[in-house]
């Protein structure tokens, strides 16, 4: 069973979710027997990245408009139909949700969106997910012949293969007339900081903060930890934090191996989204705050206290 | 202006979630349900606004059983015009979303607003499912939304920043926060709730293309281990050594 993914490309280059991905479906392939094949859309440097992450031929749609949903699933489609794959993996993120959900109209195909393990395969094809906001998770079986699976970031992780580099072709394909036309593009952030779903590690701060003054603090213990920043959704409705911080159920989840929790309390609406992550750090000056039960690490203190001699302590760390 | 809104239903936020029948069932003891937070906060409040500054009207649908009557009439008193339900168990997204389509497929409706995931399933894929169904360009994880004449112009989340983005002629969209202000039902809207139509639909023939085998709670986490505050290199040693996380 021949496996397609669907990578989104980066000035050329497959993104991390994309990638991980690939290992996904490369560990799946050796599972189930098979190759692993990508189709791409855009512009692309070499393999894209995509052979070292067990990828053995890449379909490129060059001319393909990548904000047209539509273009984007009918490559899928006419790679699926070109390779003979009968499962097509992306990441769940923004653009995979949008062309997993068409392809898989396309395709007849049933679909599990935001898989958190490998498919099984000996009592039906089964997949895990995350279900009511991270707050449990599902056994789902996919009953058609073709299957659509994308996978939440972080939650399989990148793993190196040395199948090489892959082999790239042009996909030949009609793709039709694009119906959306976009007029421009505005970066979150400039520095070329990671998205916050892709993030390895992960700073948030809650209300205990007091106010959008004190984050200072917070981003300089974010970059000695080289981590991405977040909030909790008091703090984004009052505009102290963007919009896309926000994490929890009515925010963005997110599973990083490390998410340090300051001056947040641990609502159960705020642990919905974070408790997939590996391991938690709460700081908090109410020994009482609900987050430490859902903590492995704990630090009873003033933020404003604790804070600084925790980049301090961060930073002779770095310097070995 | 002819604009439907998908709604589903969802436990409370605050909702401990649990599951009955060796796993098989989720158990509703206990559940209150609301209208899922996207759908209603975002997604019907902007139908809404468009509706009150162009004219025409707004429909509410969902794909559930009788028990969800309830949650939707509280949909309803936010402002919609009226509501249909598809009577079915929305067990599976690829058959909600067929539902959807055979209902919109002959009804012109100039747009389609979904909320960007629910709740409960978190797949946020019915919105895309509908759009390719009807051959519609398909917008998720919109953040602003509005019509210049014929045209909408939307702005949407995407990986890294946001997009703008125009699109003529009808289109499904998912709502993402932003797009408009959460709206508290006031009392001549929940009066005027009860005597909207509330149309119920039987479901065309369909299959579930997936099924839930099972559920399972995620492992508690053991004892919080704490750390002297005034010795936080301690934590980051731990992170190190034990955690293995940095
Ligand atoms: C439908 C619904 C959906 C929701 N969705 C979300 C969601 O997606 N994400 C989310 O985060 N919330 C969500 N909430 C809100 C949630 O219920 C909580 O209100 C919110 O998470 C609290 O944010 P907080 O912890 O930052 O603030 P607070 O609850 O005010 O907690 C502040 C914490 O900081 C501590 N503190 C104060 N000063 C200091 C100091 N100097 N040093 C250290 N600690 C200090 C306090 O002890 C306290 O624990 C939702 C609520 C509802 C009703
Ligand atoms: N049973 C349903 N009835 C009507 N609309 C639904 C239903 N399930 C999902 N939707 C819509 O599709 C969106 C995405 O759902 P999901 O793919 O389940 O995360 C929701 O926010 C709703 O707008």
């Amino acid at each position: 069973m021949s496996i397609l993914i669907f990578a989104e490309l980066k000035e050329g280059k497959a993104t991390k979710a994309a990638l991980e991905a690939a290992s996904y479906a490369s560990k799946a392939a050796a599972d189930l027997g098979g190759e692993v094949i990508a189709v791409t859309a855009g512009h692309i440097e070499g393999d894209a990245g995509l052979g070292a992450y067990g990828v053995t031929r890449v379909f490129n749609a060059s001319d393909a408009n990548t904000s047209d949903s539509g273009q984007l699933s009918k490559a899928v489609v006419a790679a699926a139909q070109e390779s003979g794959a009968s499962i097509i993996v992306m990441a769940h993120d923004h653009a995979g949700k949008l062309v997993a959900s068409r392809v898989s109209v396309k395709l007849n195909a049933g679909i599990v969106a935001g898989a958190i393990a490998l498919p099984t395969n000996t009592e039906g094809f089964i997949v895990k997910k995350s279900v009511f906001s991270g707050k449990a998770m599902a056994h789902v079986e996919i009953k058609t012949a073709h299957k659509v699976i994308t996978i939440t970031p972080n939650s399989f992780g990148l793993h190196t293969n040395d199948k090489g580099t892959a082999e790239v072709t042009a996909l030949s394909a009609d793709l039709g007339q694009s119906k959306v036309t976009v007029r421009e593009f505005k970066p979150t952030s400039t520095d070329g900081s990671i998205p916050l779903p892709e993030a390895d590690l992960v700073i948030s701060a809650g209300r205990g903060m007091k106010g959008p003054e004190n984050w200072g603090m917070i981003e300089e213990l974010a970059s000695e930890f080289g981590a991405a920043t977040a909030c909790s959704r008091p703090v984004s409705d009052i505009g102290w934090r963007p919009h896309h911080e926000h994490v929890g159920q009515t925010g963005i989840a997110i599973r990083p191996n490390l998410y340090i929790a300051i001056g947040i309390s641990g609502a159960i609406q705020h642990l919905a989204g974070v408790n997939g992550s590996k391991v938690i750090v709460v700081v908090n000056k109410d020994p009482e705050a609900p987050f430490f039960k859902a903590a492995d690490y704990g630090i009873v203190g003033d933020a404003f206290d604790v804070v600084p001699k925790l980049t301090e302590a961060v930073k002779r760390f770095n310097a070995g | 202006m002819n604009i439907l809104v998908c709604i589903s239903k969802a436990p409370d936020t605050t909702s401990k979630i649990a599951f009955t029948d060796q796993n098989t069932r989720f158990d509703t003891n206990g559940i209150q349900f609301i209208v899922n937070p996207y759908d209603e906060w975002y997604a019907l409040v902007r139908g809404i606004e468009l509706k009150e500054q162009n004219g025409g009207s707004v429909t509410i649908i969902a794909v559930d059983e009788a028990d969800s009557d309830p949650v939707i009439r509280k949909a309803i008193a936010i402002g919609a015009d009226k509501a249909v339900r598809i009577d079915a168990r929305p067990t599976d997204p690829s058959f909600v979303a067929q539902q959807i389509a055979a209902y919109a497929a002959d009804k012109n409706f100039d747009m389609i607003l979904c909320g960007k995931e629910t709740i409960n399933y978190n797949g946020g894929v019915v919105g895309g499912m509908i759009a390719e169904h009807l051959d519609l360009p398909y917008i998720s994880l919109a953040t602003n939304l509005d019509m210049e004449g014929s045209k909408a112009v939307i702005t949407r989340e995407v990986k890294g920043g946001s997009e703008v983005l125009e699109v003529d002629g009808p289109f499904v969209l998912s709502a993402s926060k932003g797009l408009a202000e959460q709206r508290i039902p006031n009392m001549r809207g929940i009066m005027a709730a009860r005597t909207k139509p509330l149309d119920v639909v039987s479901a065309a023939e369909a299959a579930d293309a997936t099924t839930v085998r099972s559920y399972e709670l995620p492992p508690e986490k053991g004892d919080c281990k704490m750390v002297d505050p005034e010795h936080p290199e301690e934590l980051v040693r731990l992170l190190h050594e034990e955690a293995k996380v940095i």
